[in-house]
C-alpha cells in the first residue's frame, strides 16, 4: 500500500492534491476566491529592548555564534533569500555553519533558490536539510524531481510566500538575511557595495515576522544605513562575513533584448494584439517580465505609443534599461518597482522620483486589503505548457521535472489581461498539451495565448473574441494550435510519474494547487 | 568502418548526429541518447528501424545523439550515414505536406528571398512564419566542403515535410557543373525555383535546362522549374542578357555583389559607386528580356536604416527585390519595395479610367489629357494588386470613398 496515495483528494481543479504536507493538514484549491480564512494573522513574539545591547550594537563574531545566540535547534525552519539571485554567497555560508553545528532537519525555507545552490544536495543527503520550501531547478530541482528530498516540496508565488508568513502557515524560526549594506544595529538596503542588487524587498515578511532575524553584510556602514529597507528594530544580530555574492551574477550590467528572429516575431505579434484590441489606451498600465521576449514585447509597445501619441500612467517592474528609457521619454508616468535587473534600472531608481521602489507585496499578497495586480491592464508572462483549458505550468518540464520556480507569475494573472507568448514548440517539445505536468495558474485567469502561428483567446474573454473579428490578426483554437504542433513535432508519449508527491504547489491563498510527482528514472 | 551524418554539441538544437557502424549480425542495435527520450524515444527507436529496414540493412550498430531532431531531420541524418555504408539505397521519403502543393509562377513578386543554410535544420522550422516571397534551401556557400552529401538528404526531406507558408520555394545549388548532383534531390520535390551561383555562360544554363527536363520527365514532375542565374563576375555582367535569354525558364537575374566586387579588384561600399555599372546593366538586361531583376543582399543585419536606404536606391535603379539573410530584414525589404503612395494614386486613376472606358465601350483610355496605352494599364493594374497583397489598400479600394 502506498501511504502517499490513501491521503490524496481531488480538489476543486480536478487535481489530486495531499491532504498532509509534511506531517502538517493544508487545504486543497477551492477555486479562485473562495478559502477565506477567519483568523488572525501570525503574531510574532514581543521583544524588549533590554534584551538587546543598549549601544544598539548588535554585531557577533560570525555565523555560527548568531545561530548558537538565536537558538537554533534540530528541526527548525531557516530562512534565506534571493536577490543575489545566483551570485549569493549566504545559503552556502550558512548551511556550512549550521553543519558545522551538527544541527539535523532543517526545513530551508529560500524565496528562491539558484543553480549555485546544488552546493547543497551534501546537507540534503546527510540529513543536515529535512526539505525545501521555495523553487527547486537546476541540480536541486533534478535532486528533488527523482524522489532524493525527505520531506516533501513547497512551492510559492513570491506573493503566497508572504502571504504564507503572514498567515502562519509558515513560523520562520530564523531568517537570514543577505545585505550589500547594513549598520551594527541591523538596518540594511541592497543598494550599495560589492554585492549591491538594489532592493530587499523578498526579505521583508521574514524580517517582521520571523523569531528571530540575522542580518549578515560584506558591507558595514556606521549607523545610520539609509534607506533602511530593513529595519533595525526587527533585527536580532549582525554578523560582517568577506563576501555575500558575486557581482557579476548578481545584476547584469546590461539587459539585452532578444535577436531570435522568432522570439522578436512572437514580441511584436502580442504588441500588435495589445494595439488591435484597445488594451494600450492612453492613461493604461502594463507589466512585463525581464525575458528576451518580453522585453522585446515593450520596445514594440514603445513603438505603437509613440506612433499613436499615447502613454502609460504606470509601468510594474522589474525594472531595465528599456523600461528606464519609456520613463525618460516620458511615455510612462511612473515605474512601480519590485525589482531591479540591470545597472540602469539601479540609477534610475536613485535620482528618478517617479521610479519608485516598492515592496513586491504591494501587488502580490492575496490576503491584503486589496493589491495592485487587479489594476494593471495587461501582464505579458511565460509558460512550460498550457493545456486546452488555458491552465498554465511554469514550474516544471514536460518530462516532470522541476524547472523553475513560480516567482510573481501567478500573483500576476490577477491583471486585466494576462498574455502568454509562447513558442508552439521547444525543440520538438510541444507546449500546448492535453492537460499541463503540473497546474500553476487555472485557465479562467488565462486570456491569450500568443504563438508563431496564431493567437489562441480563452472563449471565457467574449469582449476580446469580438474585437478581433475582421482584424488580420491570426486567430486560431488552442485545439487547432495543439494539432498544429503535433502535427510538425508528432503526439509526445505522456510521462508516467511517479508514484510519489515530492512537492506541492501552492496557489496565492495558500491552498494547495496542485501534486509535483516524482519522475520516473 | 564507423560512419556519421548530421550535427551535435553544446550549440546545435532541432538536429541530431546519427553514428553508423556495420556489422555481420546482431541485427539493429539502437542507442538513442535525446533531450526528448521521455515524449519520443519509442518512436525515435521505431523510426530507425523502419529506416533501416527500408535501406536494407540488417545488421549495425546506430547511435543516434539526438537535440530534439523533428523526424525529417532524424531521417536525413540516417540516410545520409547510411548511404556512406551502402551505395544505391532507396530514398527514404516522408509524405509530402498537403499545405506545400502550391505552384509558382514566373511574375511572382520576389521582394524578398531569405536564404537559409542547407545543413542547419533549426532555423528552417519557422522561416515560412515571417513571411518572406521566397524561402532558399543553400547547397552552395553556406555548405562545408564535406557535408554537402547530407544537405541533400535534408533539403530533399525539409522541401517535403517543411511548411513553407506560401514562400516560393528555392533552392541554391552549387556552381555548375557540381550542381548537377543537386538537382536529382530537388527536382523531384515540388521546388519552385532553382538559383544557379556564380554564372557567366548562357550555354550553361541551356545544359542544365535539358538535365532538368529530364529528370522532370523520368520523375513525372508536372509544374515547371523555374531558374533564377546569380550574376557574380565581370564576365557575368558582362553576359548578362545572353543568360537572361538562355531559357525560357529563366524567371529573374540576381546580382551578387560580394564576389562580383572582389572580381573587380575593388571593396564594396554603402554607396556602390564600384557596383553602379553591373547593376544598372543587370536590370537593362533583365528588363530587355521581360524578366525580373533582383539586387544582392545587404549584409549589416543590425543596420536597417542602412537597408532601407540601400532599398530606396535600388528601387530606383529598376530592381524588383532582393535577398535577405535574417527575418528581420523581410518587413524593411517589402516596405522598400512596395508601391509609395503617390505611385498608387496614380495606378487607381489609370485603372478607374480603364474600367469605365471598357463598360462604355470606348477604345481610347485617357487619365486627364493623356491617352494611356495597353502595358500603362497592365502595369497600374498590377500596382493594384500589389497594393490590396500587401495591406496598403483595401480589397474594395474600387467602391471606397477618395480624395482626388
Amino acid at each position: 500500500m502506498n501511504r502517499m496515495k490513501t491521503e490524496l483528494v481531488k480538489n476543486a481543479a480536478g487535481r489530486l492534491v495531499p491532504q498532509t504536507v509534511n506531517g502538517e493538514p493544508v487545504v486543497p484549491y477551492q477555486g479562485i476566491g473562495k478559502h477565506r480564512p477567519q483568523k488572525n494573522k501570525h503574531a510574532p513574539r514581543i521583544a524588549t529592548c533590554a534584551d538587546y545591547p543598549s549601544d544598539g550594537n548588535k554585531l557577533v563574531p560570525d555565523l555560527k555564534e548568531a545561530l548558537v545566540r538565536a537558538g537554533i535547534r534540530n528541526g527548525m525552519t531557516v530562512s534565506t533569500h534571493h536577490h543575489f539571485r545566483n551570485g549569493d554567497l549566504v545559503a552556502n555560508q550558512l548551511f556550512d555553519a549550521i553543519h558545522e553545528l551538527g544541527i539535523k532537519d532543517i526545513r530551508w525555507v529560500p524565496s528562491a533558490s539558484f543553480p549555485c545552490h546544488g552546493y547543497l544536495i551534501k546537507y540534503l543527503e546527510d540529513g543536515t536539510i529535512h526539505h525545501i520550501e521555495g523553487s527547486m531547478n537546476g541540480p536541486l530541482g533534478k535532486f528533488a524531481s527523482e524522489g532524493h528530498m525527505r520531506g516533501t516540496g513547497v512551492l510559492r508565488s513570491h506573493g503566497g510566500r508572504y502571504q504564507a508568513i503572514q498567515d502562519g502557515e509558515l513560523k520562520i524560526d530564523i531568517a537570514v538575511i543577505g545585505a550589500p549594506a547594513a549598520d551594527p544595529f541591523g538596518n540594511a538596503n541592497g543598494l550599495s557595495g560589492p554585492s549591491a542588487c538594489g532592493l530587499l524587498g523578498f526579505a521583508l515578511a521574514d524580517s517582521q515576522y520571523a523569531d528571530r532575524v540575522i542580518v549578515v553584510t560584506d558591507n558595514l556602514v556606521s549607523f545610520p544605513c539609509i534607506p533602511w529597507q530593513i529595519q533595525g528594530n526587527y533585527v536580532d544580530y549582525v554578523v560582517e562575513v568577506e563576501r555575500i555574492g558575486v557581482p557579476e551574477k548578481i545584476v547584469s550590467g546590461t539587459t539585452r533584448i532578444t535577436r531570435s528572429p522568432d522570439r522578436l516575431y512572437l514580441a511584436e505579434l502580442t504588441a500588435r494584439f495589445c494595439d488591435v484590441t484597445g488594451i494600450i489606451h492612453e492613461g493604461f498600465s502594463f507589466q512585463s517580465g525581464a525575458g528576451g521576449t518580453s522585453l522585446a514585447v515593450g520596445e514594440y509597445f514603445r513603438e505603437i505609443m509613440k506612433e499613436r501619441g499615447l502613454k502609460a500612467r504606470f509601468a510594474r517592474g522589474g525594472s531595465n534599461k528599456y523600461l528606464v528609457s519609456m520613463l525618460e521619454e516620458g511615455l510612462v508616468d511612473y515605474i512601480l518597482d519590485g525589482q531591479t535587473f540591470d545597472l540602469d534600472g539601479v540609477r534610475s531608481m536613485a535620482e528618478n522620483p517617479r521610479h519608485v521602489w516598492t515592496s513586491p507585496f504591494t501587488s502580490y499578497n492575496y490576503h491584503g486589503k486589496g493589491n495592485f495586480a487587479g489594476m494593471v491592464d495587461v501582464v505579458i508572462l511565460g509558460a512550460t505548457e498550457i493545456d486546452l483549458d488555458f491552465n498554465a505550468n511554469v514550474v516544471s518540464h514536460s518530462d516532470g521535472y522541476l524547472l523553475h520556480g513560480i516567482g510573481g507569475w501567478q500573483n500576476c494573472l490577477f491583471s486585466k489581461t494576462v498574455i502568454l507568448p509562447v513558442p508552439l514548440f521547444r525543440d520538438r517539445i510541444p507546449v500546448i498539451r492535453d492537460r499541463v505536468t503540473t497546474l500553476c495558474g487555472p485557465g479562467e485567469m488565462i486570456d491569450v495565448v500568443v504563438t508563431e502561428r496564431g493567437v489562441a483567446i480563452n472563449p471565457l474573454r467574449k469582449d476580446l473574441l469580438d474585437k478581433v473579428k475582421g482584424t488580420d490578426l491570426p486567430i486560431r483554437t488552442i485545439a487547432e494550435l495543439k494539432e498544429e504542433a503535433e502535427a510538425i513535432c508528432g503526439v509526445p508519449e505522456t510521462a508516467e510519474p511517479g508514484d510519489r508527491v515530492i512537492a506541492v504547489v501552492k496557489w496565492v491563498d495558500g491552498t494547495v494547487l496542485d501534486s509535483v510527482w516524482q519522475v520516473r528514472t | 568502418m564507423i560512419v556519421q551524418a548530421g550535427n551535435a554539441g553544446k550549440d546545435i538544437r532541432s538536429d541530431c548526429l546519427v553514428e553508423m557502424e556495420p556489422a555481420d549480425s546482431g541485427g539493429i542495435r539502437i542507442e538513442l541518447v535525446s533531450k526528448v527520450e521521455r515524449m519520443y524515444g519509442s518512436s525515435i527507436r521505431k523510426l530507425v528501424e523502419e529506416g533501416m529496414r527500408h535501406f536494407g540493412i540488417s545488421n549495425a550498430r546506430i547511435r543516434v545523439e539526438d537535440q530534439g531532431a523533428l523526424p525529417f531531420v532524424i531521417m536525413a541524418r540516417l540516410e545520409a550515414a547510411a548511404r556512406q555504408i551502402k551505395k544505391n539505397i532507396p530514398e527514404f521519403l516522408l509524405p509530402m505536406l498537403k499545405e506545400n502543393e502550391y505552384p509558382s509562377s514566373p511574375e511572382r513578386h520576389r521582394f524578398s528571398r531569405l536564404y537559409l543554410p542547407g545543413n542547419t535544420p533549426k532555423m528552417m522550422l519557422n522561416a515560412g512564419i515571417h513571411k518572406p516571397h521566397g524561402i532558399i534551401l543553400d547547397l552552395e556557400d553556406s555548405v562545408a566542403p564535406a557535408k554537402k552529401a547530407e544537405a541533400r538528404v535534408l533539403v530533399r526531406n525539409a522541401l517535403r515535410a517543411v511548411n513553407f507558408y506560401g514562400a516560393e520555394r528555392m533552392v541554391r545549388i552549387n556552381q555548375w557543373p557540381a550542381g548537377r548532383e543537386d538537382l536529382e534531390y530537388v527536382i523531384p520535390h515540388r521546388v519552385h525555383t532553382l538559383l544557379v551561383p556564380k554564372c557567366e555562360d548562357p550555354e550553361q544554363i541551356a545544359e542544365m535546362e535539358s538535365v532538368v527536363e529530364t529528370i522532370r520527365k523520368e520523375k513525372r514532375v508536372k509544374d515547371p522549374v523555374f531558374l533564377m542565374p546569380i550574376i557574380e563576375s565581370a564576365l557575368g555582367v558582362e553576359m548578362a542578357y545572353r543568360i537572361a535569354c538562355s531559357s525560357k525558364q529563366v524567371v529573374a537575374l540576381a546580382i551578387g555583389l560580394e564576389d562580383y566586387t572582389a572580381d573587380l579588384g575593388t571593396r564594396r561600399s554603402d554607396e556602390g559607386t564600384e557596383s553602379f555599372y553591373a547593376r544598372s546593366r543587370l536590370v537593362n538586361a533583365c528588363k530587355a528580356a521581360r524578366i525580373q531583376a533582383i539586387d544582392s543582399v545587404f549584409s549589416d543585419v543590425a543596420d536597417m536604416e542602412g537597408l532601407a536606404r540601400t532599398i530606396e536606391h535600388s528601387k530606383k535603379l529598376g530592381f524588383e527585390g532582393m535577398g535577405c539573410i535574417h527575418p528581420r530584414q523581410i518587413p524593411v525589404i517589402h516596405a522598400g519595395y512596395a508601391p509609395g503612395n503617390e505611385e498608387i494614386e496614380k495606378a487607381r486613376k489609370i485603372v478607374l479610367a480603364y474600367e469605365e472606358a471598357e463598360s462604355k465601350g470606348l477604345g481610347v483610355v485617357s487619365v486627364g489629357t493623356k491617352m494611356i496605352d495597353p502595358p500603362v494599364v497592365k502595369r497600374a493594374l498590377r500596382i493594384m494588386d500589389l497594393a490590396v497583397e500587401m495591406g496598403i489598400v483595401s480589397k474594395e479600394w474600387r467602391n471606397e470613398p477618395h480624395e482626388d
